[in-house]
């Protein structure tokens, strides 16, 4: 048993380090997931993930293999893109999914014309699926720093945050905080997508921050227990896909990811919120009053 | 100036206002002054710059032309219920915590919520028939119950001018009667409050002072001489679609 589940944690450090990049992802990342998904922006952090990749792309071109660069990439063109949006959104009359679906577009395309043009081979894959397996001290540093940024943030703005997504004109009314509420979370979906991507790749820290929270949703119903559900999801999804991995040589990103859709496909089946046994077990209820 | 007007401080003047989108007036050159403690309903056909005209109070619209003055109060002590579609009814929230928002003036984004705010929190809810909704998540609620929620909220935000975009629209009978009763307690307690109905009915019972309005006035004062028979087949004639060949106005 030993030598299954906690051995190979002591042993290897790379182990270990997996263990804590994925650890500080699963804090980070849900919290802001839990928002996206409340605002029925999930389809969002997909569309980011992709505005994301072409800087990194660019600073890998121009840096070669540096964290830095690629973070610094990935964050300039994701905020491009959610700024641009945004604001486009704002002070137009066509609303945001159709802004920010043109913006990282024509991201992508710009990332994928530079690197064609300047005939690099970039290890996409690389990018695609990151390597939680192989991070390094710098990497660790980085994951750590966003998720206090972000963590520190939420806090901050939560209750601005909350007004936003569930009464946005309220806000509007008592204070002009709606449209910063608004940016700085686009910011901080973006800063935790590219600090997701070098220890999952990009596709699979998307995944990590909706995951969790459309799980949760169908445990609680309660805003905090569906964020601290998220995280303790995430993290426990982190141990089994890191064991399963190193059990059986299966990449990373992938068993941690499959391990969150089977809890998912559970949950929308047997959750006790709105599930679908749920749903058909509406045959009994209860007397007017006590 | 007669003694009646000096009695009362002005809360709200529109000047030559013209509020619109993308070049069109929806609102188009209103000048008005609305008196301090003034019960006014804002009644006019579909399209006619009601809503409009509230969120240009609010700063959430910029005129296209002239301006709107509220000298004697601030932008914190308007309070703005916009119509109940708005508010995301799936968002995992109680009763109470979405009530306690209403202490915006004195929490802000980052101050606690103190004991004080919670016990205003139970009193206005108790004064909207939902003494023990507290914990209830808003999800749960029926429309009717919502809207009493929304007025409690109303009530912990202490403004001295209050806009209601329609107010009564998808609210049950008996509920309509409680919230026109805290409306008129507010009208007493020498509150400013300006009403989007559609009910003329009761609009004549209990307001006052009406603003008919087609894009442009018809006709402001006393509601039984507003709603006339003849202004309200005005207001119906003016009520046009856009005309996208209008000239652009020159009127000074």
């Amino acid at each position: 048993m030993y030598e299954w589940l906690i051995a190979p944690f002591v042993e290897f450090s790379f182990m270990q380090r997996a263990m804590i990049g994925c650890i500080t992802i699963a804090v980070s990342a849900t919290p802001v997931g839990v928002f996206l998904m409340l605002r029925r922006m999930s389809l969002t952090g997909d569309a980011m993930a992709h505005a994301i990749l072409p800087g990194a792309a660019v600073g890998f071109m121009l840096a070669g293999f540096s964290i830095g660069a690629m973070t610094i990439g990935g964050i300039v063109a994701g905020c491009a893109v959610a700024l641009l949006s945004g604001l486009v959104s704002r002070f137009t009359e066509v609303g945001e999914d159709s802004s920010m679906a043109s913006f990282y577009l024509i991201s992508l395309a710009l990332g994928v014309l530079i690197i064609s043009v300047n005939g690099s081979q970039i290890d996409l894959l690389h990018v695609l699926f990151g390597s939680a397996l192989a991070l390094n001290n710098e990497a660790l540093l980085l994951l750590g720093s966003i998720a206090s940024v972000t963590l520190i943030a939420l806090a901050v703005m939560f209750r601005p945050l909350v007004m936003e997504c569930m009464d946005s004109s309220f806000l509007r009314s008592v204070s002009q905080l709606s449209i910063y509420a608004h940016m700085s979370f686009l910011v901080l979906v973006v800063l935790n997508l590219v600090g997701g991507f070098n220890a999952l790749g990009t596709l699979m820290s998307v995944g990590m921050m909706i995951l969790p929270p459309a799980i949760a949703r169908y445990w609680s119903s309660r805003l905090d227990t569906m964020i601290l559900l998220s995280i303790v999801m995430a993290v426990l999804a982190c141990y089994i896909g890191l064991l399963a991995s190193y059990h059986a040589a299966w990449p990373t990103g992938s068993a941690i990811i499959l391990t969150l859709g089977a809890v998912y496909i559970v949950s929308f089946v047997v959750g006790p919120k709105g599930s679908l046994m749920r749903r058909m077990a509406t045959q009994k209820h209860k007397h007017l009053s006590a | 100036m007669d003694d009646d007007s000096l009695g009362k401080p002005l809360m709200l003047e529109f000047r030559n206002l013209t509020l619109g989108y993308d070049l069109h007036p929806a609102v188009h050159h209103l000048n008005l002054v609305i008196d301090d403690g003034s019960l006014v309903a804002l009644v006019g056909p579909n399209g006619a710059g009601k809503s409009t005209l509230l969120k240009g109070i609010m700063g959430q619209l910029k005129p296209l032309d002239g301006s709107i003055l509220h000298p004697s109060v601030s932008r914190n002590e308007i309070a703005y219920l916009p119509q109940q579609s708005q508010v995301d009814r799936a968002f995992p929230i109680t009763v109470e915590e979405l009530v306690s928002l209403g202490a915006w003036k004195q929490t802000g984004a980052f101050g606690r919520l103190r004991m004080r705010h919670k016990s205003r929190v139970t009193e206005a809810l108790a004064k909207l028939g939902l003494s023990g909704f507290e914990k209830r998540m808003i999800s749960s609620l029926s429309g009717g119950q919502m809207q009493r929620v929304l007025f409690a909220r109303l009530l912990l935000q202490e403004a001295r001018l209050i806009l209601l975009d329609e107010p009564f629209t998808g609210v049950d009978s008996k509920t309509t009667q409680d919230l026109l009763v805290q409306i008129g307690e507010w009208h007493r307690q020498g509150k400013t409050i300006v009403a989007v109905l559609h009910e003329l009915d009761q609009v004549r019972r209990y307001f006052p002072l009406t603003l008919l309005l087609s894009r442009q006035p018809i006709a402001y004062g006393s509601t039984n001489e507003v709603l006339s028979p003849e202004n309200l087949e005005k207001a119906r004639q003016l009520n046009e679609a856009f005309d996208e060949n209008a000239e652009f106005c020159s009127y000074v």
